[in-house]
C-alpha cells in the first residue's frame, strides 16, 4: 500500500516520489512561478524524496533529499508538491 | 572587426556552490570571495590572462543561477550577461559551464537550456577531485557526445585543469560561428519538465552512482539540524565567537599597544618639541594607532567567519533560523546577507541581491547595517575596555566578552523589530518562498584560509591609511589651531576650532551625556565608525600631552561617567556612521530616498537609544 499526500504533510522519515509539481487547482503568476522553480531546483515528477530533518517551530522549515541533492523549504512551498510515500521497509 | 586580434571572452556559467569563483581564482590569479554556501558572487567580475601562445583571454566570473529565467537581480546579471543584453557589451565568445561534478542533474538541465543561447560552449567538470574520492564514475566520453559539448576535468581550488580549460575554450572560440544568434526563450513549466527529464535520462546513461557516497555530510547535519540540539549549537558558536574576539586577542592587542606606546616615547624623543612632534605623535601615533591596536580582534572574528563559511555552516544556520527571521517578516534568503553584515554592511547590502521580491530585498538592506559590523569592534571594545570590568562570571564567561555579545544580540533584536515593524506598518502581503540548497561539508582548506585573513587584514590597514590616516591630520589641526591666547587657563584644545565646534554643537548631545570632545570624535566618525575611535585618540592627546602615549582606555575611564560610556555604546548599535554603506545603499536601492530613510530612522534610533541608556544609568547611580 502506498499513500499520496502533499509533501507538507510529510514527516521526518518519510521517504517517497514526486507525483506531482504545481498546485493545479491555482493557476495564478505566483503559483506558475513557484512550480517552474520548484522544477528548477530539481523537484520534478519522479524524483525521490527523503524528509531528513525539521525545524522546531512548527516543524518548518523541513530539509530533505532530493534525489541525491540536499534542499530546504518551508512548509508552505512543499504544500505545492504530491508525493507517494512509500512504507518504510 | 579583426576576430584574431580582439580577446576572446568567456563567461563563466553554471549552478550555485559549484566553483566559479574558484576556477576564476584560479584562471586569472584574483582573490575574489569563494564561500561554501550558494550565493555568493552577487555582480559580475572581469579578469584578463594571458594564453600560451602570448594572446589575452577575458574571463567573466557571474553569480550562480539554476536558469536563465532570472528571477532576482543577482541572476539577471547572469542572464544579460550570457544573452548580451547589457549596454555596450556583445555576449561571451564562449560559455564555460561550470559544474559540480558530484551533482550534475540540475547543471544539465541548465546546460540544454544554454545550448538555445547558440555560443560555443565547453563544460567544466569541477570538484573532480571529490567525484574521484567518492568512486563516482562518469563517462565523459559518453557525456561529451549526449552534450555534444567538449568536457574538461578541473580542480579549481588547487588549480588543476586549468590549462586543459583554456585550450579547450581556445579551441571552441575558434569555431565561432556568426550563423546562431540567441534562440533563448524563458521555458514554461512544461519545457522546463522535457529538459528534466532528457537531463535524468543524459545522468542515467553517463553517471554511475559512487560507491563511496558522502554520508558524512547526513551524519553531521543530523547533529547540527537537531531541532533542539542544533539552535544550541548554533547560540553556543556565536557566542564563543564574541568570547574569543575578546579574550584572544588580548596578549595580540597589549602586544600591539606596548609598541606603538614604545614608538610614541621613541619618536617624542629624537623629534625637536613642537608642531611636528605633535602631529606624529598626538595625531597619527595616538589617533591612527589606536585604531590598528583592533587588528587582532578583527582577524579573530573574520575566522571564525570564514570557517564557517567554507565548513558549509551558513546554509544550515539559515535553516535552523528560518522560522525566527520569517516570524520578523525576514524573507528566508535574508540570513546569510544579514550574517555577511557582521563582517561589514556593504557586501551584507549587495548579498541581498539574491532576494527576489523588491520588498524584501529593500527590507533587508533597511535592516543590514543594524547588524554588528567589525567597524564597531573598535569602538566597541574601547569603551568596554574602560569601563566594564575584567572579571569573569557564572565561572566560565568573561563579562566584558558577555557585555559584547549582549552588543551584538542588541544589533540582532533590534534588526529583527525593525524588518517586523516595516512588514506590519508597510508592507503587509505574501511571504516569499524560501527554498535552499544544503552544501555538502567541505574541510576548510588551511592556505585558502590564511589567504582570506590576510586579505582582510589588508582591507583593515589599507583603511586605516587612506581613511584614517588623512582624517587624523585634519582632526589634529583642527584641534592644534589657532594656538590658545597669551596667558591663557585653559588646555589649548578648548580654543582650537575643534574645541569651538564641539562646544556649540555640545548642547545638542548634552541630553543623552556626550561631552565636547565626543561631539568631535564623532563628526570624521561619519566617514567610518572606527574613526571615532582614532578621533578620541587625538583629541585627548592633543588636550593632554601627558597622555598621549598612554592606553586610551584607561584616560576615556577617567574622563567619562559609567552612563556616558554606556550611552556611547548605545549611541554605536544604531548610528549610520558609514559613509561607504549609505553610498552602496543609494546604489543598489537606486534611490536618494531609502538612503536618506535609512539615515533619518538610525539616527532616531541612536539618539534614543542614548538618551534611554544614559537616563537610565544616572537614575541607577551611573552618573
Ligand atoms: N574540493 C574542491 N572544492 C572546490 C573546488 N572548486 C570549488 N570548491 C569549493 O566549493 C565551494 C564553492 O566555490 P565557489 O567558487 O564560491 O562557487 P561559486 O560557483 O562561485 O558559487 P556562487 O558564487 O555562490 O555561485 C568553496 O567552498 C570552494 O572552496 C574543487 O575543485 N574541489
Ligand atoms: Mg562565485
Amino acid at each position: 500500500m502506498s499513500d499520496t499526500i502533499k509533501l507538507s504533510q510529510a514527516r521526518r522519515g518519510d521517504c517517497g516520489v514526486i507525483v506531482q509539481v504545481g498546485d493545479h487547482c491555482h493557476h495564478d503568476e505566483h503559483a506558475l512561478e513557484l512550480e517552474r522553480r520548484l522544477l528548477e531546483l530539481g523537484f520534478v515528477e519522479g524524483a525521490r524524496i527523503e524528509l531528513l530533518h525539521e525545524g522546531l517551530l512548527g516543524r518548518d522549515p523541513i530539509a530533505m533529499k532530493v534525489d541525491d541533492m540536499r534542499v530546504a523549504l518551508r512548509r508552505h512551498e512543499a504544500a505545492s508538491l504530491t508525493v507517494r510515500v512509500e512504507p518504510v521497509a | 572587426m579583426d576576430v584574431a586580434v580582439r580577446s576572446a571572452r568567456v563567461a563563466l556559467v553554471g549552478n550555485p556552490n559549484s566553483g566559479k569563483t574558484a576556477l576564476f581564482n584560479a584562471l586569472t590569479g584574483a582573490h575574489q570571495k569563494v564561500a561554501n554556501y550558494a550565493g555568493v558572487t552577487v555582480e559580475r567580475k572581469e579578469g584578463l590572462i594571458r594564453t600560451g601562445d602570448g594572446r589575452t583571454m577575458s574571463v567573466l566570473d557571474l553569480p550562480g543561477t539554476y536558469s536563465l529565467r532570472a528571477r532576482s537581480p543577482d541572476e539577471e546579471v547572469t542572464r544579460d550577461a550570457v544573452l548580451g543584453r547589457l549596454a555596450g557589451e556583445a555576449p561571451p565568445d564562449v560559455i564555460v559551464a561550470v559544474a559540480d561534478a558530484t551533482n550534475l542533474r540540475l547543471v544539465l538541465r541548465l546546460i540544454l537550456e544554454l545550448k538555445a543561447v547558440g555560443r560555443p560552449m565547453v563544460l567544466a567538470l569541477n570538484m573532480y577531485d571529490i567525484a574521484q574520492r567518492q568512486g563516482l564514475r562518469i563517462d565523459l566520453e559518453r557525456l561529451q557526445a549526449e552534450l555534444g559539448v567538449p568536457i574538461v576535468t578541473t580542480v579549481a581550488t588547487r588549480k588543476r585543469g586549468v590549462e586543459d580549460l583554456v585550450s579547450a575554450v581556445n579551441a571552441a572560440a575558434g569555431h565561432l560561428s556568426a550563423t546562431s544568434e540567441g534562440g533563448w526563450m524563458a521555458p514554461d513549466a512544461e519545457a522546463l519538465r522535457g529538459k528534466a527529464r532528457e537531463a535524468e535520462r543524459i545522468m542515467k546513461a553517463c553517471v554511475r552512482p559512487p560507491e563511496r557516497p558522502d554520508t558524512l555530510t547526513g551524519r553531521i547535519d543530523s547533529v547540527l539540524l537537531h531541532p533542539v540540539g542544533g539552535l544550541l549549537i548554533l547560540m553556543t558558536l556565536l557566542f564563543v565567537m564574541f568570547q574569543a574576539v575578546f579574550s584572544w586577542a588580548t596578549p595580540f592587542m597589549d602586544g600591539i599597544e606596548a609598541g606603538l606606546g614604545a614608538l610614541g616615547v621613541g619618536v617624542a624623543a629624537v623629534t625637536p618639541d613642537g608642531i611636528w612632534e605633535s602631529l606624529i605623535v598626538d595625531g597619527l601615533i595616538s589617533g591612527v594607532g589606536s585604531v590598528l591596536v583592533f587588528l587582532p580582534q578583527i582577524l579573530i572574528l573574520f575566522l571564525f567567519i570564514i570557517l564557517l563559511e567554507d565548513f558549509g555552516y551558513m546554509a544550515r544556520a539559515a535553516f535552523l533560523m528560518d522560522r525566527i527571521m520569517g516570524g520578523a517578516g525576514l524573507h528566508g534568503r535574508a540570513f546569510i546577507p544579514l550574517l555577511s553584515s557582521f563582517a561589514c554592511a556593504i557586501p551584507g547590502v549587495m548579498a541581498a541581491r539574491v532576494i527576489d521580491s523588491k520588498r524584501d530585498r529593500l527590507t533587508t538592506i533597511m535592516v543590514a547595517p543594524l547588524m554588528t559590523c567589525s567597524a564597531r569592534i573598535p569602538v566597541y571594545t574601547l569603551i568596554i575596555a574602560a569601563f566594564i570590568p575584567n572579571q569573569t562570571v557564572w565561572g566560565f564567561a568573561n563579562l566584558q566578552g558577555l557585555v559584547m555579545f549582549g552588543l551584538y544580540a542588541a544589533g540582532i533584536l533590534s534588526a529583527l523589530a525593525v524588518s517586523f515593524v516595516i512588514r506590519r506598518i508597510f508592507w503587509r502581503g505574501a511571504v516569499e518562498p524560501f527554498m535552499m540548497e544544503l552544501p555538502a561539508y567541505k574541510t576548510p582548506d588551511l592556505r585558502s584560509v590564511l589567504v582570506n585573513l590576510w586579505l582582510r587584514a589588508r582591507i583593515f590597514l589599507e583603511r586605516a591609511g587612506r581613511i584614517i590616516l588623512p582624517l587624523m591630520v585634519l582632526v589634529w589641526a583642527l584641534s592644534t589651531f589657532p594656538y590658545p591666547p597669551e596667558g591663557a587657563t585653559q588646555p589649548a584644545i578648548d580654543y582650537s576650532f575643534a574645541g569651538m565646534m564641539g562646544k556649540a554643537l555640545e548642547p545638542i548631545f548634552a541630553p543623552i551625556g556626550f561631552n565636547w570632545q565626543m561631539v568631535i570624535a564623532l563628526i570624521p566618525g561619519m566617514a567610518a565608525r572606527e574613526v571615532a575611535v582614532a578621533a578620541l585618540g587625538t583629541v585627548y592627546a592633543v588636550a593632554d600631552p601627558e597622555t598621549a602615549t598612554a592606553v586610551l582606555a584607561t584616560t576615556l575611564a577617567g574622563q567619562w561617567s559609567l552612563a556616558t560610556g554606556l550611552a556611547f555604546l548605545a549611541w554605536y548599535v544604531f548610528a549610520p556612521q558609514c559613509v561607504a554603506t549609505l553610498g552602496v545603499v543609494k546604489r543598489e536601492t537606486n534611490s536618494w530616498k531609502w538612503m536618506w530613510v535609512m539615515v533619518a530612522y538610525m539616527f532616531g534610533l541612536a539618539y534614543l537609544a542614548a538618551f534611554l541608556t544614559y537616563r537610565a544609568a544616572v537614575a541607577l547611580g551611573g552618573g
